[in-house]
């Protein structure tokens, strides 16, 4: 028997594709399969149960799902330009600071070690109508009588959903772009000055292009795990109040342990890795041309 | 002169708008984290007091001395949680480094077809969210049987935490010149000491941040695990944080405990490796 010889490249890779398969492809594969059946958690045997495309067309027709989707979309657009104005507006107030910044900048990391279901209890806590830091000040100052219900009202909750998850991720974009801005070269700032530029075109047409692949590497790292907002959805409203702040992943998690449909969850599991996917290519492939400009390619 | 002093009157009004700005900003990022330390020490009683109570009566490590105490308060076993939570992580990270080692060793050294679609194929596998992957995982693990248990979850953070380490692994094997290798392996050392003895030492920082990364991901993890432990033999903190719930009331203080000590770990790690966490990340990725 002759033995045969890999290539070390793959040699090296071998354990982790070994490892992405077991864990990520197989059970995807899996969920693929049970997303045409009408698999019940409850009934082990509806698992061979083929029901052909009939929980993709349930899904596509259900108006709770679009709900949740669009509500998604909408999240992650707000949060994410919100997080990169707010990053870039921080990174560029402390790296004018001339004392303390490396104080600075470790408090500035402080979110980034928060477990995401700890932001999500965190303020539940201080948006909690009854005992929370936020009412108890509105309060205190008198600029409120009554407690408002942040938690409870619909539109109040998306907005300390938005909150939360712009306290958590705004340093990841703020860290990488101060990153960025001490990797300008001084030169063309200088020459800037010289020739009599505003600090607004200064920064327009110098700092802001300098600094895009940074900005580009925080959208990538982010876009990679955008369904942290699940944990913190999941503990502070849980969905409610009457599925206002519902996204696809609560909305999955429940129609598939509690109301045990699994093969209907999973139909719509896929719709959200492909919105996950599409995050995540389109991130990489900005990031990958921004470096070619800037002749960072290798 | 007017004009000089109007000038440099506009100038420290700015200075103080800056300063002022930055200061409230980091009030905001600062004060959530702290007032959860703050309440941790505080008397429930005071917790709930209304109107609140702002400055402190009295502060006391009840709410600490009920979560060590055997079984803890409401019997959450929070030390239990804790050695899950540590030994999982713990393994995991390491796992994790040493295949990421290997595969980011592949994508910086070597040149073969398909590279960049294997590593979109990675990095794309690292994007399923987590809900939509535990629902599946669940029913895979409930069938071989190893739901509920240690093993279970390493192997999922692994898979979890591998692409991105072989990502940041990747940004620093590259920045280690390949010339350093071939002149070791010019003087004798096969390719396999060349790496241990001159590539690792060279990119160890950044192998490190790529482990802080790891550990705190497979530390903070909640919706995989919420769905793969089910009881204390393999259940890990941030699952047991939600121990502290029932359906109409939330031990505020308890869970500010627990809150702390699921911190302190992360805080202490991420404060030893701050350094080259901002420069992995940053140079890992803008060259790699």
């Amino acid at each position: 028997m002759r033995r045969i010889k890999l290539p070390p490249w793959l040699v090296l890779l071998l354990p982790a594709i070994i490892v992405l398969m077991a864990v990520v492809l197989l059970p995807l594969i899996l969920s693929l399969y049970s997303s045409f059946t009408a698999y019940r958690l409850t009934r082990p045997d509806s698992l061979y149960r083929w029901v052909g495309t009939y929980n993709y067309e349930k899904a596509l027709t259900d108006a709770k799902f679009w709900a949740a989707f669009g509500r998604t979309v909408l999240l992650l657009t707000i949060a994410l330009n919100t997080e990169m104005l707010l990053g870039l507006g921080l990174a560029l107030l402390v790296s004018k600071v001339t004392r303390g910044q490396r104080t600075l900048r470790t408090m500035m990391m402080f979110p980034m070690m928060f477990s995401p279901i700890l932001v999500g209890f965190q303020f539940k806590f201080i948006f909690n109508d009854n005992v929370g830091l936020v009412n108890n000040a509105l309060q205190s100052l008198g600029l409120t009588e009554q407690a408002i219900p942040w938690l409870v009202d619909g539109k109040l909750a998306m907005f300390s959903i938005i909150f939360a998850e712009v306290w958590t991720s705004t340093s990841v974009f703020a860290i990488l772009i101060l990153a960025g801005l001490y990797a300008i070269p001084k030169d063309p700032l200088e020459a800037a000055k010289v020739d009599g530029c505003t600090s607004w075109q200064t920064f327009r047409h110098i700092t802001l292009p300098f600094i895009m692949p940074f900005i580009y590497i925080a959208m990538a790292i982010r876009s990679l795990d955008v369904a942290r907002a699940y944990d913190i959805v999941q503990i502070m409203t849980n969905g409610g109040p009457a599925r206002r702040t519902e996204l696809i992943w609560t909305l999955i998690g429940r129609t598939g342990y509690v109301d045990a449909k699994m093969g209907y969850a999973n139909a719509m599991g896929y719709t959200s890795i492909f919105l996950a996917i599409f995050f995540t290519v389109y991130f990489f492939r900005k990031l990958t041309t921004a470096r070619n400009e800037l002749g960072m390619g290798g | 002169m007017d004009e000089n002093r109007s000038h440099r009157l506009q100038a420290n009004a700015l200075k103080i708008a800056h300063l002022l700005t930055l200061f409230v900003a980091m009030m905001i990022i600062c004060t959530p984290g702290l007032w959860i330390v703050l309440n941790s020490f505080r008397p429930t009683v005071e917790i709930m007091a209304k109107p609140p109570v702002w400055i402190p009566n009295e502060l006391n490590l009840d709410h600490y001395r009920a979560m060590f105490g055997g079984i803890g308060e409401g019997g959450v076993p929070v030390l239990t949680y804790f050695r899950n939570s540590l030994i999982i992580s713990v393994t995991s990270t390491i796992i994790a480094l040493l295949v990421g080692m290997a595969g980011g060793y592949a994508f910086a050294r070597y040149r073969f077809r398909g590279k960049s679609a294997i590593f979109i194929g990675l990095m794309v596998t690292r994007a399923v969210p987590g809900v939509a992957l535990s629902l599946p995982l669940f029913i895979v693990y409930a069938r071989i049987g190893i739901i509920d248990t240690h093993f279970g979850m390493i192997i999922t953070y692994v898979a979890m935490n591998v692409p991105f380490t072989v990502w940041l692994i990747d940004g620093f094997f590259r920045q280690v010149p390949k010339e350093l290798a071939e002149a070791a392996e010019i003087d004798g050392c096969t390719r396999w000491q060349a790496f241990w003895k001159v590539e690792f030492p060279v990119a160890k920082a950044g192998i490190a941040s790529a482990g802080i990364f790891a550990f705190l991901t497979s530390w903070n993890e909640y919706a995989l695990a919420s769905q793969l432990t089910r009881s204390v033999t393999s259940k890990t903190m941030p699952v047991g944080l939600l121990d502290f719930t029932s359906e109409f009331t939330l031990n505020w203080g308890g869970m500010c405990a627990l809150a702390v000590l699921m911190i302190i770990p992360a805080l202490i790690l991420t404060f030893l490796v701050q350094k080259h966490l901002i420069a992995g990340l940053t140079f890992g990725g803008v060259k790699g």
